[in-house]
C-alpha cells in the first residue's frame, strides 16, 4: 500500500497488554538489573562476562547467548554471500489496566520474546525471526534469512565492540517494580475528577498502559548494544449529554518514563482536558469548506510535518524514486524561517530512542534548514545506497519485523513571530488545535490530518468552536505556504503511533504556532 | 505444533487455571507460518519467512476479569504465568457482567466445510511464489512508459488454532490466506508521482487472479491519476468504487457495537427498527460464505455463528453484541464482530451507473479523515475522477467530503452489482447524491 498514516492512540483493543503479576511474585528475585521472568526458558549457554560491562553480561544471560554463539549465527547467516547481518533480541512486557463505569475492572497483559535475524545483500533483505532462542532454532532462522544471497562464503569470527549510547530516558522506578494496586488509585482519581468537573458528563473511561522493552542487538560490522525502552500512556475518554445531544472526546499523555511521570498536576490535567475537550463540542459548528488561511496551534499540530514532509523524506521511498521529494535535496522548499528536524534525542519524549534498531546511535537530523531541503531519514540500506552516514532512523515494531527508515520526533524550530500577531493577521480562517489522525500518499504528496477541535478565525479573532473537520493539502505546496512561524514551540504530549508497511512505532511531533496561507478545509456549503 | 499437541496444551492450561483459583477461563492457542516476498527491479527486494506461536487466556477470578497473552509456551513458565495472572486479577474490582458466554450460545454449531484451508498449501514451493511476483512485476513494467517504479508483493499464511472455554466449549480452526498484487508509481510531469495499488486475496493459491491482470491493473490505477487536480467546492453526486466503500461503511459499523452503545458513544443508540439509510441498503452478516475471508462457524468467544440481517431496506435490524456488553445492556449476545458482510446488490456495473450522473466524483480512494461515532459527524479526504454528463472527464484529488454519516447513507441512490471479492466486507460500488465537496 502506498499510503502511510499516523494515529493518536486511543483506547486499546483487547489483547493489549499488562503484566503486573511479575512484580507481585518478584519478591526476592530482584537484584539483577533485568528481571529474569524467563529463567526456566532460556537455554543455559552461560553468558561470557565481558570485563567492565556486567550489564551486557546480564543481557547475554537474559537472552541465553554469548559472543561465540552470536559469531556462529553471523557465520551461518552470511554463509551464502550476504553483505551484512544483524541479530535483534527483544523481550517486551506490556500492561494495561482499564476503568469503565466507575470501576477498575479489567486488566490486560502481553509478553513477547524472540529474536529477528536479517541478512542484506545490496538493497535486498532476507528476514526471519524465532520465538525459540535455542542455538538450533536461531541457526535455522539465520539460514532462512541467508537465502537472500545465493553464493557461498566462509565467514571468520567477528569481534564485537560494545556501543554505549547516551540515555535519553533514564527512569527512577521501573514498571516491573510497580504493583497493580499502586496504579489503580490513579485511575479512580482521574475518573472521580472527571465527574466532578461537569454535570453533563455521563460516561468516562480511563486507561493506563505501561511497556518495558529490553533489546540486545548485534550487527556484523562488529557492534553490539543493549537498551531498555520504557513507555507510559494514560488515556481518558469522556461522554457528555446536553438536551439529548451527546458528545465524546478524549485526551492522552504518553512518555518514556515510569510511574513518577504521573504527578498530581498531570492527573488533574488528564481529567480537565478530557472534560474541556468534550463539552466544548456542544457549541461547535462546521466551517464553510474550501481553501482558507489556517493557523496551527503549537504542539500536536506537528502532525502537519509528519504527513506533509516526514514520510516523503524517509529514504527508502526516495531510493525507489517514489516520493515527491525524490529530486529536491539541496533545493529551497520553504521560506527561510522554516527549519524542520527529526530528532531521537529529546529527553523522555515518546519518539526518542537511545539507539535505533540497527545499531546506529540516535541523533537530530535536519530535514529542512532555513528553507533548504537537507537530509533524508536513513536506515543502513538507504545510507549505503546514497553513500551517506545512517541517521539513526532504522526502526522496527518488534523482533518480528525488519527495520525501515522511520520518524522519531518530528518538529519545526521556533521562528520570529508571536502567536497573537499570527491570529490577528487572519481575516477569515481556521485555528486548528487538536487532532486525531493523518495520512499521506508520498508520491503525489497529498496528505491530510483530522481536526478534532479548533476555532473559526474572523477578523483576527478566535470566534466559534469547530469540530470534526479534515484538512487536505499537498506536501511541497503547503511547505511553501508556511509564511509565519511563532516563538512558542511545544512538543505533542499524546500517544502518537505511526503506521508504515504494517509496522507501528511510537513517535512524537511538535510545532510552534504557524500560519499556512492557503489549504483546503473540509466543511459544508 | 500439531493439532493433538495444541489441544492438549490448551486443555492443560485450562485445568491449571482452574487449580490456580479461577472460576472460569477461555484459553486460545494458535500457531502460524507466514512467507512474504517483495519484488522490484527484476530482483527480490525482501524475503521473509517465519513461524509463530501465541497463547492467550481470559480469566474470571472471584467475579473479576483479566486477559493475558504470551508467546512463551514452555510449561514450567506457563504454570508460573498462570499463578501470577490469577493472583493479580484479584486486585481488580468485581464486575458482575463478566463471565463466559451462556452455554446455550455454543449450541447448534453447523457441521459444514467452509473451505478455508487450501489442501495444496504444503506443496507450494518458494520458487512458485517468486515466479508469481516476478510475473506481476514484469506485467506492470510493460504496461506504461510513465512508470517510475513497480513493486510486486506476495504473502501467504497458514494458521491453526484451538479455543477451550472452561464451561464446555472447544473449537478448532485451520485456514490459509494468500495475497498478491502490486503497487505502481508513475510520472505526472513535474507535478508529482501518483501511486496506486491493486492487491487480491484468496483462501486458495489456485484462485489468485493472473499475474498479468494484477500487474496491469495496479499500473492502470496509477496512470488514471495523471493530471489530477482539485476542482471548485460544490454539492454534487458521489460514486464510490467498491474496494473503497469500507471507509464510510466502517463509520456505520463501529457505532453498531454493543460497547459503543453501552458507553454512549454511538449515534445508533435506540435506532433498532428505524430508518438509518435509504431503502437501497440491505446488509446481511453471513458467516457461511464458502471460502469467505470472514467465514466462521463460531466467533472469538465461541458463540455459534448465525446468518443475520443487519440492515433491511435501510432499517437497522440488529447490533453487534458480545457477551459482556450484551449483559450490561440486557441484550442477547449475537457476536461482537462482523463475519462476511454481503449486500443486496444492484443490477448494474459501475460503468453504467456513471452514465446517469450529471455531475459527480467517482471516488477511487479515501485519504485520512475520520468519523465521530457519537454524533456521526464525518470529514474525509478523497481522490478520484470527475464525472460530467455521464462521462469521466479528468482525475481529481485534494478534496474533502464533509457531513453526517446517517444523512450520507440516507442519500444512497443506487448500489452496483459488483461485490468486492478480496475482503470479508463484500461491498458494491455505491452512488450518493448531494455530497458536500470542499476543494478550491
Amino acid at each position: 500500500m502506498s499510503n502511510y498514516n499516523s494515529r493518536n492512540n486511543g483506547e486499546k483493543k483487547s489483547g493489549f497488554t499488562r503484566r503486573e503479576f511479575m512484580s507481585i511474585s518478584a519478591k526476592g528475585a530482584a537484584a539483577a538489573s533485568i528481571p529474569l521472568f524467563f529463567s526456566n526458558n532460556i537455554n543455559m549457554a552461560f553468558g561470557k562476562e565481558i570485563p567492565g560491562s556486567s550489564e551486557l553480561g546480564n543481557y547475554y544471560n537474559h537472552f541465553g547467548v554469548d559472543e561465540k554463539l552470536i559469531q556462529d549465527i553471523f557465520s551461518t547467516a552470511l554463509s551464502y554471500g550476504g553483505d551484512y547481518c544483524d541479530i535483534f533480541f527483544q523481550h517486551s512486557i506490556n500492561n494495561t489496566i482499564g476503568l469503565e463505569d466507575k470501576q477498575v475492572n479489567r486488566a490486560y497483559s502481553n509478553i513477547d520474546f524472540g529474536v529477528g535475524i536479517r541478512v542484506l545483500k545490496g538493497d535486498q533483505t532476507g528476514y526471519s525471526f524465532t520465538e525459540d532462542i535455542s542455538a538450533k532454532a536461531m541457526k535455522l532462522a539465520a539460514k532462512t534469512a541467508a537465502n537472500i544471497a545465493s553464493g557461498s562464503k566462509r565467514v571468520d569470527p567477528i569481534d564485537l565492540k560494545l556501543i554505549k549510547p547516551k540515555d535519553y530516558y533514564p527512569i527512577k522506578t521501573k514498571w516491573e517494580d510497580v504493583k497493580i494496586d499502586r496504579k489503580i488509585p490513579y485511575l479512580q482519581r482521574i475518573n472521580d475528577k472527571v465527574f466532578t468537573l461537569d454535570k453533563r458528563v455521563v460516561k468516562s473511561s480511563v486507561w493506563f498502559v505501561d511497556q518495558s522493552s529490553y533489546i540486545l542487538e548485534a550487527s556484523s560490522d562488529g557492534l553490539i548494544s543493549y537498551d531498555f525502552q520504557p513507555m507510559t500512556l494514560a488515556y481518558v475518554s469522556c461522554t457528555a449529554e446536553e438536551n439529548g445531544k451527546k458528545e465524546n472526546n478524549s485526551f492522552s499523555l504518553a512518555i518514556r518514563d515510569g510511574i513518577d511521570f504521573f504527578t498530581p498536576a498531570r492527573i488533574d490535567q488528564l481529567a480537565e482536558e478530557a472534560v474541556k475537550r468534550t463539552v466544548s463540542l456542544f457549541e461547535a459548528v462546521k466551517p464553510k469548506g474550501g481553501e482558507m488561511e489556517v493557523v496551527l496551534a503549537a504542539g500536536s499540530s506537528g502532525i502537519l510535518l509528519h504527513e506533509a514532509i516526514g514520510h516523503g523524506m524517509e529514504a527508502d521511498f526516495n531510493r525507489k524514486k517514489v516520493s515527491i521529494f525524490s529530486d529536491k535535496i539541496n533545493k529551497p522548499v520553504a521560506e527561510k524561517i522554516v527549519s524542520i528536524v527529526d530528532d531521537g534525542t529529546n529527553p523522555s519524549i515518546r519518539g526518542s530512542i537511545n539507539i535505533d534498531d540497527e545499531n546506529i546511535e540516535s541523533q537530530r537530523t535536519f530535514l529542512v534548514r532555513n528553507g533548504i531541503l537537507e537530509s533524508y531519514l536513513h536506515d543502513r540500506i538507504s545510507a549505503k545506497h546514497y553513500k551517506v552516514k545512517p541517521t539513526g532512523n532504522g526502526r522496527r515494531q518488534s523482533f518480528r519485523f525488519a527495520p525501515l527508515p522511520r520518524m522519531r520526533n518530528t518538529f519545526m524550530l521556533p521562528g520570529p513571530h508571536k502567536k497573537d500577531e499570527i491570529i490577528k493577521s487572519v481575516k477569515n480562517g481556521l485555528y486548528a488545535e487538536t487532532f486525531t489522525n493523518g495520512e499521506v500518499y508520498i508520491g503525489a504528496g497529498d496528505f491530510t490530518f483530522y481536526v478534532k477541535s479548533g476555532f473559526l478565525i474572523e477578523n483576527g479573532k478566535l470566534t466559534k468552536p469547530v469540530k470534526d473537520i479534515n484538512i487536505i493539502g499537498n506536501g511541497p505546496d503547503v511547505l511553501k505556504k508556511i509564511n509565519m512561524v511563532a516563538d512558542d514551540f511545544k512538543m505533542a504530549e499524546g500517544g502518537w503511533t505511526c503506521g508504515k508497511n504494517g509496522q507501528g512505532v511510537p513517535v512524537s511531533m511538535g510545532l510552534p504556532t504557524i500560519k499556512v496561507s492557503s489549504i483546503t478545509v473540509g466543511g459544508v456549503r | 505444533m500439531n493439532r493433538k499437541e495444541r489441544t492438549k496444551l490448551a486443555k492443560w492450561v485450562s485445568v491449571k487455571i482452574g487449580k490456580a483459583g479461577a472460576e472460569q477461563s477461555s484459553v486460545y492457542v494458535s500457531n502460524s507460518r507466514k512467507i512474504e516476498i517483495e519484488y522490484r527491479d527484476g530482483q527480490i527486494e525482501k524475503l521473509k519467512e517465519s513461524t509463530q506461536n501465541s497463547l492467550s487466556l481470559d480469566l474470571y477470578v472471584d467475579g473479576k476479569y483479566s486477559s493475558h497473552s504470551t508467546n512463551n509456551l514452555d510449561r514450567t513458565d506457563l504454570e508460573k504465568f498462570i499463578g501470577e495472572t490469577v493472583s493479580m486479577t484479584k486486585y481488580l474490582s468485581k464486575d458482575k457482567f463478566r463471565s463466559l458466554p451462556d452455554k446455550k450460545l455454543y449450541e447448534g454449531k453447523k457441521d459444514i466445510d467452509l473451505k478455508l484451508n487450501d489442501p495444496d498449501y504444503e506443496k507450494i514451493e518458494t520458487k512458485q511464489r517468486v515466479e508469481l511476483v516476478r510475473e506481476i512485476e514484469s506485467a506492470a513494467k510493460k504496461r506504461s512508459d510513465k512508470l517510475i517504479s513497480a513493486t510486486a508483493g506476495y504473502s501467504d499464511t497458514f494458521s491453526e488454532s484451538v479455543m477451550v472455554n472452561s464451561n464446555g466449549f472447544i473449537g478448532e480452526k485451520t485456514s490459509t490466506n494468500y495475497s498478491c498484487g502490486a503497487e505502481a508509481t508513475v510520472k505526472d510531469g513535474d507535478k508529482g508521482r501518483p501511486e496506486d495499488y491493486y492487491y487480491s486475496r484468496s483462501r486458495f493459491f489456485k484462485e489468485l487472479p493472473s499475474p498479468q491482470f494484477l500487474g496491469e491493473r495496479a499500473v492502470d490505477y496509477a496512470v488514471r491519476k495523471i493530471g489530477q487536480e482539485k476542482i471548485d467546492s460544490g454539492i454534487f453526486d458521489m460514486l464510490i468504487e467498491n474496494r473503497s466503500v469500507g471507509r464510510i461503511l466502517y463509520a456505520l459499523y463501529g457505532p453498531m457495537s454493543a460497547r459503543s452503545i453501552q458507553q454512549k458513544r454511538s449515534f445508533l443508540e435506540g435506532k433498532i427498527g428505524k430508518q438509518i439509510s435509504s431503502a437501497k441498503l440491505t446488509i446481511i452478516d453471513d458467516p457461511f460464505v464458502p471460502k469467505g475471508m470472514g467465514s466462521r462457524l463460531f466467533d472469538n468467544e465461541g458463540i455459534t455463528s448465525k446468518k443475520r440481517t443487519i440492515i433491511k431496506n435501510g432499517i437497522l435490524k440488529d447490533y453487534y453484541i458480545d457477551s459482556y456488553y450484551g449483559k450490561k445492556l440486557g441484550m442477547t449476545p449475537n457476536s461482537g464482530s462482523s463475519s462476511n458482510l454481503v449486500f443486496e446488490y444492484g443490477n448494474r456495473p459501475i460503468e453504467d451507473i456513471t452514465k446517469n450522473i450529471e455531475k459527480g466524483i467517482l471516488v477511487t480512494s479515501f485519504i485520512g479523515g475520520n468519523s465521530n461515532p457519537t454524533t456521526g459527524d464525518f470529514s474525509y479526504g478523497v481522490m478520484g475522477l470527475l464525472i460530467e454528463k455521464g462521462k469521466i472527464i479528468k482525475p481529481v484529488n485534494e478534496m474533502n467530503i464533509t457531513g453526517n454519516i446517517e444523512e450520507l447513507w440516507g442519500k444512497l441512490v443506487e448500489v452496483g452489482n459488483d461485490p468486492y471479492p478480496y475482503s470479508s466486507w463484500r461491498t458494491p460500488s455505491v452512488h450518493f447524491s448531494d455530497i458536500h465537496f470542499s476543494g478550491r
